[in-house]
């Protein structure tokens, strides 16, 4: 990422994205006084030389804002996608996210965020050009259009590149608001891109935060405490000295550091320290966590939601069915393990990870490091993998602690096993459901019971009320069948284990034990899974057209070969929903899965390529948990080490995907998470198909164990 | 110290004879198109050739690879004019891109061997890990390399 354009001086049209209108001055560079003062980072700039530059407020974590965001600037500044300057915006209010409140990457809000900003900063940006364009011809600026990197007044055959009228244009008023190309005239959204960044991922030159390499630095590995609860209790620090190449032995919050002139030696180091630790007071295991939550899903949690009477309702049904479902902690596991590197100086802190947080991560460095957050300079570098996991900040936290420390730069860099025993774990969730049926064979009543540790108490503790952790319905006490009488309530459930965002929280586990017990009353009813799924979704709604649209995508009513079997399920998350069609054979006692089919409905498409990768990417996230993800805890610490004992997905495992998108022209939704929360149940759901057997535990190799 | 040709260049590494080559690619040589994702020979993201085979290098040591020749992602074309990168871009695989380095190295040490390799030989040779789960398109994009088609 080439910094240097946004901070070469000169000639410039800045335009804000996210400031108001009236507190721009949109002159000079960045960092000049005017504009700079306000806002120096949250640009479309367009220079003399027409470089066009598109700041990014979001991390590039694959799923494509490097191309997507582009392309919406793009559609209304008719200018060149691939032509355009990409950075990584640094930490600055101006790229605050209004749905996150903050300035994060994460909730699948990439472009739903930006989408009107970014058209709005392209549109001002051409009508400035233009106006500019028509004052130096003295024409109408009706007369001009803007394409291609050009203004051009056809009458007269002029023409003028936009790097040859951005002084001018740069002292003109700036629109507030600008005339939006109609959606009839796009030639850029909607329309598949590959991506701009493929070659240096495929030539090693895309940079991540596991890639950079400073003057003078040194590599930092910690022995970390194993136990959540727990504290170090000894160490030989000199013993790890005595290791070659080994600097320095710092103790820091999250265990022992060992800092060396490789990654190798501070290994061999933190191997030498024969580090002890304590399990702490009440060290929590999975064995008393599960007891205890299935212990309290007995009883009414906090009430989230209360329509009719559903206790009534189910007493008087004709036929009643309950279930309780237990789904498992979860690690992220992203492809590039934990890192940061950072350098403590005395005029401030410079800090390059590979962050979802830099807003969160500045204020954290700021205060570890004892100075101001604007004496923080942040570099965001590609991102390999986040699925929330870089939502959190701790591992930049312990290389700022060592960088104080020692005062040269370091890179702290985890292990996989860190990876895996050090994270914010996708909260456990036990859920007992149960529910009437009347005579029709139609829902008369649900009640659903949740516990499930709240990510919000720990993430964004303002938003936990009354018991309730708001988001933790999400895919359950939103449910889109008709039910009359339907009651929600939770339980926050007190761990002691850290636990975090992952892809589609809550609705990653909700929508499994919510998919599964409609599968459970459709057979209790003795009707097809599909149509008993549309006879509690009225024709016309977006959830009913995704699962008519998935069911006659994978040809729910054409018979299947022998021995393959099918399963569906629906899924939303926040304003996307999906449906997902999966056909199982059993090889033996294992299912294999051999295809899965996705309808989605997430608004109007920016790039349907890499929403399709998106797609695709979150139903095997999913897939792979479901079949053989859990993490367990024994004494505090969690049981499992690395991808051979937290196993994910590979070539040979991988189904046939089919996705299919409904047309819409709604505001875009997010699509980064939308493929996940389907897949387990319609997996299980085909596995019931095909065996009889109702899965009510993940992962689904518990099971057939 | 140990002589390491990488990508044709003679390196004289100093380092214990147990460290694994990956590191003294990464933290000594400074070339970080090699990954680290796991360490113990699971993932792939490591992948280099090490006489033209396919090798996980957290897991070779430097001694082991001493006297060989070993070329790494930076090595394997100097302009990503590869067929298999150019394959990359035209199927337009990865997501992160983390794991696609070790990915294309061992795709090109299958199709060295087998240039037109049946979806069976890409299953048993492409056992890498990708969290994004690009692997539908990793093997098309073999293909395409194979096909001659990018
Ligand atoms: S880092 Fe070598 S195989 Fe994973
Ligand atoms: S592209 Fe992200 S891990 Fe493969």
């Amino acid at each position: 990422m080439q910094r240097s354009h946004f901070l070469t001086s000169g000639a410039a049209l800045v335009v804000a994205v996210h400031a108001p209108v009236r507190a721009l001055a949109a002159t000079g560079s960045p960092s000049a006084s005017g504009a700079a003062k306000l806002s120096p980072s949250a640009w479309l700039r367009i220079d003399e030389h027409d470089v066009v530059t598109v700041v990014l407020g979001k991390s590039e974590m694959g799923q494509g804002v490097n191309t997507s965001l582009p392309m919406i600037v793009a559609e209304e500044l008719e200018y060149p996608v691939e032509r355009m300057h990409v950075v990584f915006a640094p930490p600055d209010p101006a790229f605050k996210d209004p749905f996150l409140g903050g300035q994060q990457t994460g909730g699948s809000t990439s472009v739903k965020s930006t989408f009107e900003p970014l058209r709005t900063a392209g549109a001002r940006a051409r009508e400035m050009l233009v106006a500019a364009a028509a004052k130096r011809w003295n024409v109408a600026a009706a007369e001009c259009t803007a394409r291609n990197g050009t203004v051009v007044h056809a009458a007269s055959h002029r023409s003028a590149r936009y790097g040859e009228l951005v002084a001018d244009a740069a002292a003109l008023p700036v629109p507030e608001k600008p005339a939006l190309k109609p959606r009839e005239a796009w030639t850029v959204i909607g329309k598949g891109r590959k991506r701009l960044d493929t070659l240096a991922k495929a030539t090693g030159k895309a940079q991540y935060g596991i890639d950079v390499r400073l003057p003078g630095m040194l590599i930092a590995t910690i022995a970390k405490t194993p136990s959540m609860t727990g504290h170090v209790l000894g160490y030989d620090a000199a013993a790890a000295k005595k290791v070659k190449g080994v600097r320095a032995v710092v103790p820091v919050s999250s265990g022992i550091a060992v800092v060396a002139d490789n990654y190798w030696s501070a290994q061999q180091g933190k191997n030498a320290l024969n580090a002890r630790f304590a399990a702490g007071p009440k060290p929590p295991s999975t064995a008393h966590i599960a007891a205890d939550a299935r212990a309290l899903v007995k009883t009414e949690g906090a009430v989230g939601r209360n329509d009719g009477d559903a206790a009534r309702a189910i007493a008087g049904a004709a036929k009643t069915v309950s279930a309780t479902y237990e789904a498992p902690y979860l690690a992220h596991t992203t492809m590039e393990p934990m890192n940061a590197t950072a350098h403590v100086t005395r005029a401030g802190v410079e800090v390059w990870a590979p962050t979802q947080s830099q807003e969160l991560a500045q204020s954290v460095i700021a205060k570890i490091a004892g100075v101001k957050p604007e004496q923080v300079t942040l570099h965001t570098t590609f991102l390999g993998g986040g699925f929330g996991r870089r939502l959190e900040v701790d591992y930049i936290q312990d290389a700022v602690e060592i960088a104080k420390a020692v005062r040269v730069p370091v890179k702290v860099v985890w292990s996989r096993e860190d990876d895996i025993q050090h994270d914010f774990y996708r909260p456990a969730a036990t859920t007992a459901m149960s529910a009437g049926l009347d005579a029709n064979g139609k829902i008369a009543g649900m009640k659903s019971t949740l516990v499930c540790q709240s990510i919000v108490k720990r993430a964004l503790p303002a938003l936990f009320k009354n018991g309730l952790d708001p988001l933790a319905g999400f895919g359950l006490a939103d449910v889109q069948y008709t039910i009359p009488n339907f009651h929600y309530s939770y339980h926050h459930q007190e761990t002691g284990i850290p636990v975090g965002f992952w892809r589609a929280p809550y609705s990653n586990a909700n929508a499994w034990s919510t998919e599964s017990f409609i599968d459970e009353l459709a057979h209790a009813a003795g009707r097809d899974p599909y149509a008993f799924r549309q006879d509690h979704l009225p024709p016309g709604t977006r959830a009913r057209t995704v699962l008519d649209l998935a069911a006659t995508t994978a040809g729910w009513s054409t018979p299947l070969p022998k021995g393959v079997f099918r399963g569906i399920a629906f899924a939303t998350w926040d304003d996307s929903m999906i449906a997902t069609v999966a056909e199982i054979s059993m090889n033996g006692k294992t299912p294999h899965v051999r295809r899965l089919v996705s309808a989605v409905d997430v608004g109007t498409i920016v790039n349907p390529l890499s929403l399709e990768a998106q797609v695709t990417s979150a139903m095997l996230y999913g897939l792979s948990a479901a079949l053989t993800q859990k993490v367990t805890f024994t004494n505090g610490a969690v049981d499992q080490h690395n991808f051979y004992d937290y196993t994910v997905l590979r070539q040979d495992a991988v189904p046939l995907m089919t996705v299919v998108f409904v047309p819409s022209t709604e505001k875009p939704s997010g699509a980064g998470e939308i493929g996940t929360p389907p897949v387990a149940p319609a997996v299980t759901n085909a596995i019931f198909a095909a065996t009889g057997k109702r899965i009510r535990s993940l992962p689904i190799s518990d099971t057939f164990a | 110290m140990y002589r390491l040709t990488i990508n044709g260049v003679a390196h004289q590494v100093d380092a214990p004879s147990d460290m694994p080559l990956l590191w003294a690619i990464r933290d000594i040589v400074g070339l970080t198109g090699t990954k680290f994702g796991c360490g113990v020979a699971q993932c792939g993201a490591c992948t280099v050739h090490l006489d033209g085979q396919a090798a996980r290098s957290c897991s070779v040591t430097v001694a082991e690879s001493a006297g060989k020749k070993i070329t790494t992602i930076e090595g394997l074309s100097p302009q990503g004019s590869h067929p298999l990168q150019k394959a990359w871009v035209a199927e337009d695989v990865p997501q992160c891109g983390y794991c696609q380095p070790g990915q294309i190295m061992a795709a090109a040490a299958l199709l060295a061997h087998k240039p037109k390799p049946s979806d069976a030989d890409i299953t048993e040779a492409m056992t890498n890990i990708c969290r994004c789960g690009c692997y539908s398109r990793i093997r098309k994009a073999i293909h395409t390399a194979a096909n001659g088609i990018a």
